[in-house]
């Protein structure tokens, strides 16, 4: 058993929340930089080229690279052999409340979702845990802005709908978004499981580096048609018009009901805010 | 698609020129507006208190900056999805508004009360906040500062760059542009 700090979860959380905010991750940058190069239409390259200057002064001058720092989530990986001398809760929560306020992110979650309030510090965050062999905490924060969140959708759908349903179900979520998430966008998709781990499936299927493609051939498969389909759309950078319109597809399935068929979108900006940290 | 130099506040001389797919560089006063701010307006209307600013030529940019550290004038300040404001704009528009500055779809209603009213929507690049943030020479919160990143700020603008979205006759260049490359990535695949 190896004892792990709380103290220094929340150190390295409360970094982890500046860090995502301030620096673009490298499998973004690499698929922004690419798609200019590819991207037909003028605006849309233009677009492209005050994104990725925006990421350079965001990363050069410790500022967010969007005001929209998003709503805190973490998926943490527990060591069974890992032991933390607190509550990782708590930890945690304690980093994103010190990572918000002293780097100068927007506060965006209110207490109440009807009554409203601000919690001043953008706590509580939604955490995701897993207990994995090892004696490791391994936690990836995934800041998800509003904007891209809201396009995002659950289907209770039938077993007689396939793969191909998921497909339609996908493209035409992506098309009914159109500019509001931010294209170009990454594509999260969650399919089987019960109605909440379907959903929760689809955000964490984004934490697959960008450009790493499905290990099953057969996700892989799936999601290479999605992707042509969306960016086959025309919506492009910023909804404007262009041949980009999704940087990345990820899916994550799971077993199903013989009667269900749940299937998932959930959709990033083109920032896709990423950091992981293992202690 | 042309590249105009603006200042603010607009008057149908300027108006008349832009169009959908223009690029602006707009100089001068802008105010921020989102959505508790948007509801705070239009309750001042409701009840006859007035509005907080003089609306008339004016134009709303739809964003809740982050907090400027020491030394910064604002945060990031990139725009936000403007649907959320769509059913509080045209009560806005009909007391004056001319341009509004966000990202994303507007509603009919709204599209029917700019061409009613002779007002524009422009999109400023969603995510690019920190570049954003360098055109903005002066902000100042001058209503409902309680809302806190959703205060009603003035802000004094240089060469803030925008694309005209929807110009004064209706035109849309989210779907005219989107057809356009629908089309040939079609053409192309076969």
């Amino acid at each position: 058993m190896r004892t792990i700090s709380a103290d220094e979860i929340t150190k390295k959380v409360r970094q982890l929340c500046m860090d995502a905010s301030y620096d673009l991750s490298p499998d973004v940058e690499n698929a922004l930089k690419s798609a200019m190069k590819k991207e037909i239409s003028p605006t849309g390259k233009e677009i492209l080229r005050q994104i990725l200057e925006n990421s350079e002064i965001a990363r050069k001058e410790s500022m967010p690279m969007c005001q929209d720092t998003g709503f805190s989530v973490f998926f943490v990986d527990i060591g069974e052999d890992a032991h933390v001398d607190g509550n990782i809760s708590e930890a945690i929560n304690k980093g994103v409340s010190q990572g918000y306020k002293e780097g100068y992110l927007r506060k965006s979650v209110l207490k109440d979702p009807v009554q409203g309030g601000n919690t001043g510090d953008n706590t509580p965050a939604i955490i995701y845990y897993d207990f994995v062999p090892g004696d490791k905490i391994k936690i990836v924060a995934l800041p998800k802005g509003g904007g891209s969140e809201n396009m995002s959708a659950i289907r209770m759908g039938k077993p007689a709908d396939g793969a191909e349903g998921v497909i339609d179900f996908v493209v035409q979520k992506v098309s009914e978004a159109g500019p509001n998430p931010c294209p170009p966008i990454v594509v999260g998709v969650g399919i089987g499981g019960t109605f909440e781990r379907c959903a929760m499936m689809a955000k964490k299927s984004l934490l697959r580096p960008l450009g790493e493609p499905n290990p099953d051939p057969f996700y892989a498969d799936m999601e290479k048609t999605i992707m042509e389909k969306v960016n086959n759309l025309g919506i492009g950078p910023q909804g404007l018009g262009g041949i980009t319109t999704c940087l990345g597809v990820s899916i994550l399935a799971h077993p199903r009901h013989i009667a269900s068929f749940p299937m998932a979108v959930n959709i990033e900006c083109h920032a896709h805010r990423h950091k992981e940290i293992v202690i | 698609m042309a590249e105009h130099k603006i200042n603010t506040p607009l008057t149908d001389e300027i108006l008349d020129k832009l169009k959908a797919g223009d690029t602006l560089f707009i100089t001068g006063t802008i105010y921020t507006a989102r959505d508790a701010a948007h509801k705070k307006l239009v309750d001042a209307l409701d009840s006859g208190e007035g509005l907080p600013f003089d609306i008339k030529g004016q134009i709303l940019y739809y964003v809740g900056p982050s907090p400027a550290k020491p030394g910064q004038v604002i945060g990031s300040a990139g725009p936000t999805t403007s649907g959320r404001m769509d059913s509080y704009t045209p009560r806005l528009l009909d007391e004056g508004l001319k341009g509004m500055i966000g990202k994303g779809l507007r509603g009919k209603d709204v599209v029917d009360s700019m061409v009613k009213n002779g007002a524009i929507y422009m999109a400023a690049v969603g995510g690019a906040a920190a570049l954003i943030s360098k055109r903005i020479a002066r902000a100042e919160a001058i209503a409902y500062e309680d809302l806190g990143p959703e205060a009603v700020r003035k802000l004094e603008v240089k060469d803030f760059p925008v694309i005209v979205v929807i110009d004064k006759d209706g035109n849309d260049l989210y779907s005219i542009g989107r057809k356009e490359y629908e089309n040939r990535l079609h053409e192309a695949t076969g």
